[in-house]
């Protein structure tokens, strides 16, 4: 796709989708009564990138993600996902299909353990349900232990093991991010949504951040969407951004494409009239 | 879940309970055999509540319906149809699970007070719902259904009382060992994740609403199994024994035991048990006012229930016997 290529070309939505793409979002408006929050946006997420959704407040990225979730409903539009139509999935069904997410204002089961968070998180990823449960089936004895050794692995890698049994609500902030994300990537998703990681994070945080996102993108050879208001983040880890502005997209290329952009520019710093 | 991990000294201890629930029939008098034969029924009709309202986070103002209807089930099928009792067990617990069930899919369109207030109205018309004319041939109206005592099977050589205490026993450690299960698994960690935060549930991929109305269902049918033993205890059924009081002192005993603990309906169900006859004992003119104080005290005293205030003491205890224990090793080295 060109860079800034401007937000009604909807060409993009007729081509087939190709292998390298994994999810495409195709003209999605958005109305909420009469204010339109998106309109008619389009862009592609290609595998294996880490792509970023940036724009000021307001100009719908987390209504974006919020209809990635299928927690909004759209008007128009359609958001294929590894081939299959979104809008024909269940909300409690997107996480199998393979979309990950974490939480703009963190979403965690504040009561639970950090342990018990992220095994939730394998939720989707595991069988079992009330029968067998009760009478502990040999199935339970098998999904247990083995939901249990990926929690401790993703627990390793987020080096959270001194809070692992401690509820996760009672944590400090930034390390409850990191159980989010846990928690995320304990479904084994091939897309991940992050909604504002780096929010609320200090400086030495957010750089300890940016080192885990890439070390888990290669590791776990994950596709990235992020949400972010911290630009030198999404500059620094995004192969591509995708720039929203009252609910339009104004931009998308490279980060240095971005940058360059005059609309993005003037949305960012307002125009010189 | 943490918390639902048994470690060795733990298992000695609920070893020990259970041995001392086994022995204790034989005793104690025969009164007090029937009493804490109740508490049993009580804690299986708790740990049904508290699965609900304790982990899944729906309140329950009407829990006392379930247990009315799993009493009738069991008496009109010993009364009308001459079903053993042991049988009318299951039945009674199956016929709960559907009502539950199906309960359950209205619950899940309220919340939080309104919930409370939907199951509340089921409480309060249940008693009502049984004298009714149309079902006088069933249940006998206001009158009720006496039912018969049953026997010691196999010959046992121990009286009724002994007998129905055991079985009782067995019902409520096998409901126990099942209820532990379902917690300490997937489908627990899915109820409380539902309680804490429904949105984020369902975007990890749990079927909020299929597991809200199978625990309502699941919950119903501890309190129909509560009901049908609770029956069998007391021999005899009648609908002033299911007024809107049974519900609110069944949500009265999950609070004061711990919410969301599986100990806890034990201390609950002694405290529905007995503080009523102890509150009786100390003033015979106003034994709901003494009652009231009762309340009042274990809700400043324990606010995370009983069983909180166990784990508490508990963990002091075992603290301070480490300290011990490292200051002998220090003395010694």
């Amino acid at each position: 796709m060109t860079a800034a290529e401007p937000a009604t070309d909807s060409a993009a939505t007729a081509m087939p989708l190709s292998d390298s793409v994994l999810l495409r979002v195709s003209g999605i408006t958005v109305r909420f009564g009469g204010i339109v929050a998106l309109d008619s946006v389009s862009f592609d997420v290609r595998r294996g990138e880490i792509a970023g959704l940036i724009g000021p407040n307001g100009a719908g990225k987390t209504t974006l993600f919020n209809c990635l979730s299928r927690l909004y409903q759209w008007q128009q539009g359609s958001i294929e996902f590894d081939g299959s139509d979104l809008a024909s999935a269940q909300r409690h069904r997107i996480a199998e299909l393979g979309i990950g997410r974490t939480f703009q204002n963190l979403a965690l089961f504040r009561t639970m353990s950090v342990r018990d968070n992220i095994m939730v998180g394998a939720h989707c990823r595991s069988r079992g349900g009330f029968l067998a449960n009760s009478l502990r089936l040999p199935i339970v004895r098998r999904e247990e232990p083995r939901v249990a050794r990926h929690a401790a692995e993703l627990i390793e890698l987020l080096e959270l093991e001194s809070v692992a049994g401690l509820p996760a609500g009672e944590l400090p902030f930034g390390t409850q991010k990191r159980v989010e994300l846990g928690r995320a990537l304990a479904a084994t998703p091939s897309l991940l949504l992050l909604d504002e990681p780096a929010a609320g994070l200090n400086h030495g945080e957010v750089e300890t951040f940016i080192r885990l996102i890439q070390h888990i993108h290669q590791e776990l050879s994950l596709t990235i969407l992020l949400v972010e208001h911290h630009m030198n983040l999404v500059m620094r880890v995004s192969d591509r951004v995708v720039v929203l502005d009252f609910g339009r997209k104004i931009a998308d290329g490279t980060p240095d494409e971005v940058r360059q952009n005059s609309d993005v520019i003037s949305a960012y710093l307002g125009k010189a009239d | 879940m943490d918390g639902m991990h048994v470690n060795k000294t733990r298992l000695i201890f609920i070893g020990m309970v259970v041995l001392a629930a086994l022995l204790l029939p034989f005793v104690v008098g025969s009164y007090r055999v029937f009493q804490f034969n109740l508490v049993l029924v009580y804690a299986i009709v708790l740990l049904g509540l508290n699965m609900l309202t304790g982990y899944n986070g729906q309140i329950s103002l009407g829990h006392g319906a379930f247990y009315a209807i799993g009493a009738y089930v069991a008496a009109i099928l010993m009364d009308k149809l001459g079903v053993p009792y042991w049988a009318t067990v299951p039945a009674a617990g199956a016929v709960c699970f559907v009502a539950g069930f199906l309960f359950g899919f209205p619950a899940l369109r309220l919340h939080g007070h309104y919930l409370a207030l939907a199951t509340f109205a089921l409480g309060i018309s249940m008693p009502q719902i049984l004298k009714y004319k149309g079902l006088e041939q069933w249940t006998g109206g206001v009158q009720g259904i006496v039912i018969l005592k049953p026997q010691a099977p196999f010959g046992l050589n121990i009286s009724q009382d002994h007998w129905l205490y055991l079985f009782t026993l067995f019902i409520a450690l096998l409901m126990f060992w099942l209820a532990w299960n379902i917690l300490r698994g997937r489908v627990g960690r899915a109820m409380v994740a539902i309680r804490d935060h429904p949105i984020a549930a369902e975007a990890m991929g749990i079927n909020v609403g299929a597991v809200k109305t199978l625990t309502f269902g699941i919950s119903a049918l501890y309190a129909g199994v509560g009901g049908a033993l609770g029956a069998i205890v007391v021999q005899f059924v009648a609908p002033d024994s299911f007024v809107a009081l049974v519900s609110i002192s069944l949500l009265i005993g999950i609070v004061i035991g711990g919410l969301a603990s599986i100990s806890g309906v034990i201390y609950g169900a002694i405290f529905i048990q007995f503080v009523p006859n102890i509150a009786d004992e100390i003033s015979k003119a106003a034994p709901w006012a003494v009652y009231g104080l009762f309340l009042l005290a274990f809700v400043f005293l324990a606010p995370k229930g009983v069983a909180g205030l166990v784990q508490l003491l508990w963990g002091k205890a075992e603290a301070s016997w480490k300290r011990v224990r490292a200051q002998k090793a220090t003395l010694q080295s």
